[in-house]
């Protein structure tokens, strides 16, 4: 399971301050912090406050991408910003973080994902909202897949987020989540990959880490393949590579857990 | 009608590991043996690259063995000297010699750390191929014997053994110190396997240092166990796992010819044919079948054996048109 890295966002108040101080050292910081947790990719977000993410955003990105060996996925909804940030990135690989499911945004998205060789996590939302049932939502990923061939990027490329709520107010979402997750397997070969926003499951609830740890895993078993988290909370990092032991995909040693953050 | 081959994508491959050292690289070889680096399931040449063919290591003791009396038709006359014993194999074809210091044991002799490494030096001497030294199986007696080998063969980049999951620190530690290899052993069991990778990595010794001893089962006594162990941790290998990207050593030649099969007489089982045939592709047949599984160093004995071997594996080699 892929550890996209959540910390260097710009509502962090370090971050924050760094963005505007266009002081990298906090930056720097993180992306070693995180992948010594254990990170695949490390997301960058300028947060709300930027006053504009067409500068901010690349300036992020140029502090880090000679800093880090690790995949940058590039967090607004800014496409400006987002085409700004993936030729500064000047590389294939980057995470394009990302769009709904509305037919303009794929126009605009889609044909920068294939020029800059990124991915592209696409959200189950569309303008109506967000479908309450998992068949709307595969619906909405099967739109993306469709899109893909039609744009030149394999359905591979694309990490469909189902979309999970808090569970404190909206708890009849998980569960179609995660059968959302099991479905995306069988759309297309080879299937798009998934991802979540791993926070949003404990929002404003007292008992965050082990919410999000206990879901992290039960998605894993749905066949969850990345989630945006929190790769220095070493509880959930511990459930995941034990979570991956047990659904053999790991093969077992006693120290399982510090070789999964060592790559 | 054009067939597309579906093939798989492998984002990691199995170490490259050289033994052996030459003048220029600081030791004596005329010759250097490097082993690794498949990035393919074994021989599946159309999914990927095998850069490098198997190897042949022949069996040498320190001490005169009883083994069957087929092997003493072929090394009697030399299984009094290691030397001797050692330049033989390599005439037979020997890419590497394996030096088992069976003397160190305290009853087979209780040779002393300098004897031991005064025997090593000697073979050093005597050979130009790449020298692997294991130990005489006795725990403590190796832990005192192998640091001082490996410090009288500093440079000439040894494969040294064994290293196993509850007595690992002194072989590794030597071997990093006096930068040779270290010959890593488990029980034919993966999971220890790659434990115990980690944790000579953990001691400072890089995992890319290390060759991987699974334990050999011969055909008919497990060779299955071997075998599916060698398959598990080739994929994850391929699939990045470094702990289990090391190359693979199969010791062959004794557990072969410990099989009835090899050894049983023709006057008690007339139906099994000759003896002197069976045996030998007894171990040829256990070698064909690790080398499938994707063993890159194989240790033997008999040089029939050997010779069907390094056949097998050219033909193996041969990369199809697909």
């Amino acid at each position: 399971m892929l550890i996209i890295g959540e910390r260097i966002n710009g509502m962090f108040k370090d971050i924050g301050a760094a963005i505007r101080e266009h002081d990298p050292k906090p930056l720097i910081e993180w992306a070693a912090k995180q992948k010594e947790g254990g990170a695949h990719y490390l997301d960058v977000n300028t947060g709300p406050n930027s006053e504009d993410q067409t500068v901010d955003l690349p300036w992020m990105i140029n502090v880090l991408k000679d800093v880090t060996d690790l995949p940058l996925a590039i967090d607004t909804t800014d496409y400006d910003a987002m085409e700004a940030a993936l030729i500064t990135y000047g590389k294939p690989g980057a995470l394009i973080n990302s769009i709904g499911c509305e037919q303009e945004k794929i126009d605009r998205v889609f044909p920068m994902a294939a020029k800059y060789q990124a991915d592209v996590v696409c959200l189950c939302i569309n303008k109506v909202g967000i479908p309450k049932s998992a068949d709307d939502r595969v619906a909405m990923a099967m739109e993306f897949v469709a899109n893909a061939e039609a744009y030149g990027l394999q359905p591979d490329n694309l990490f469909i987020d189902p979309i999970i709520l808090p569970v404190n107010v909206a708890q009849e979402h998980a569960v179609e989540a995660m059968e959302t997750i099991r479905q995306i397997k069988m759309i297309s070969n080879p299937p798009p990959k998934t991802t979540v926003g791993l926070s949003n499951i404990s929002q404003k609830s007292p008992n965050r880490p082990i919410i999000n740890r206990t879901f992290a895993v039960m998605a894993m078993a749905a066949g969850l393949d990345s989630a945006i988290c929190d790769a220095n909370d070493d509880e959930l990092v511990d459930s995941i590579a034990t979570a991956r032991v047990i659904l053999n995909k790991d093969i077992y040693c006693d120290s399982y857990a510090k070789v999964f953050r060592q790559r | 009608m054009a067939t597309n081959i579906l093939k798989e994508r492998y984002s990691s491959k199995i170490n490259t590991v050289t033994l052996g050292a030459t003048k220029e690289e600081g030791g004596t070889r005329t010759s250097t043996v490097t082993v690794g680096g498949d990035s393919t399931m074994p021989f599946l040449h159309f999914e990927g690259d095998m850069p490098l063919k198997a190897v042949v290591a022949m069996e040498v003791q320190d001490i005169k063995p009883s083994w069957h009396p087929l092997l003493h038709q072929v090394y009697d006359s030399v299984m009094d000297c290691p030397v001797a014993w050692a330049k033989k194999v390599v005439e037979l074809g020997a890419d590497l010699v394996y030096l088992k210091l069976a003397g160190a044991h305290p009853d087979e002799g209780n040779k002393s750390p300098e004897e031991c490494a005064k025997i090593v030096k000697d073979v050093l001497a005597a050979v130009g191929v790449p020298l692997i030294v294991v130990g005489c199986g006795d725990a403590e007696k190796d832990n005192a014997v192998l640091p001082v080998v490996a410090e009288a063969a500093a440079g000439e980049n040894l494969l040294i053994g064994l290293a196993e999951q509850d007595n690992y620190k002194s072989v590794a530690a030597a071997a990093m110190v006096h930068k040779h290899k270290v010959l890593a052993q488990s029980p034919l069991d993966i999971n220890i396997c790659k434990q115990l990778n980690i944790l000579i990595s953990e001691l400072g010794m890089s995992a890319e240092n290390v060759i991987i001893d699974p334990s050999t089962a011969a055909l008919g006594y497990g060779i299955e166990y071997t075998y599916s162990i060698l398959e598990r941790g080739r994929m994850g290998a391929l699939q990045g796992d470094k702990m289990l990207s090391q190359p693979v050593i199969c010791q062959v030649g004794y557990e072969a010819w410990r099989a009835k099969e090899a050894v049983a007489s023709e006057a008690d089982f007339p139906q099994w044919g000759s003896q002197a045939e069976r045996a030998v592709l007894w171990e040829a047949m256990t070698a064909a079948g690790l080398l499938q599984g994707g063993a890159h160093i194989m240790v033997l004995r008999h040089p029939d054996a050997v010779r069907l071997f390094k056949k097998n594996v050219e033909e193996l080699m041969v990369k199809p048109e697909i």
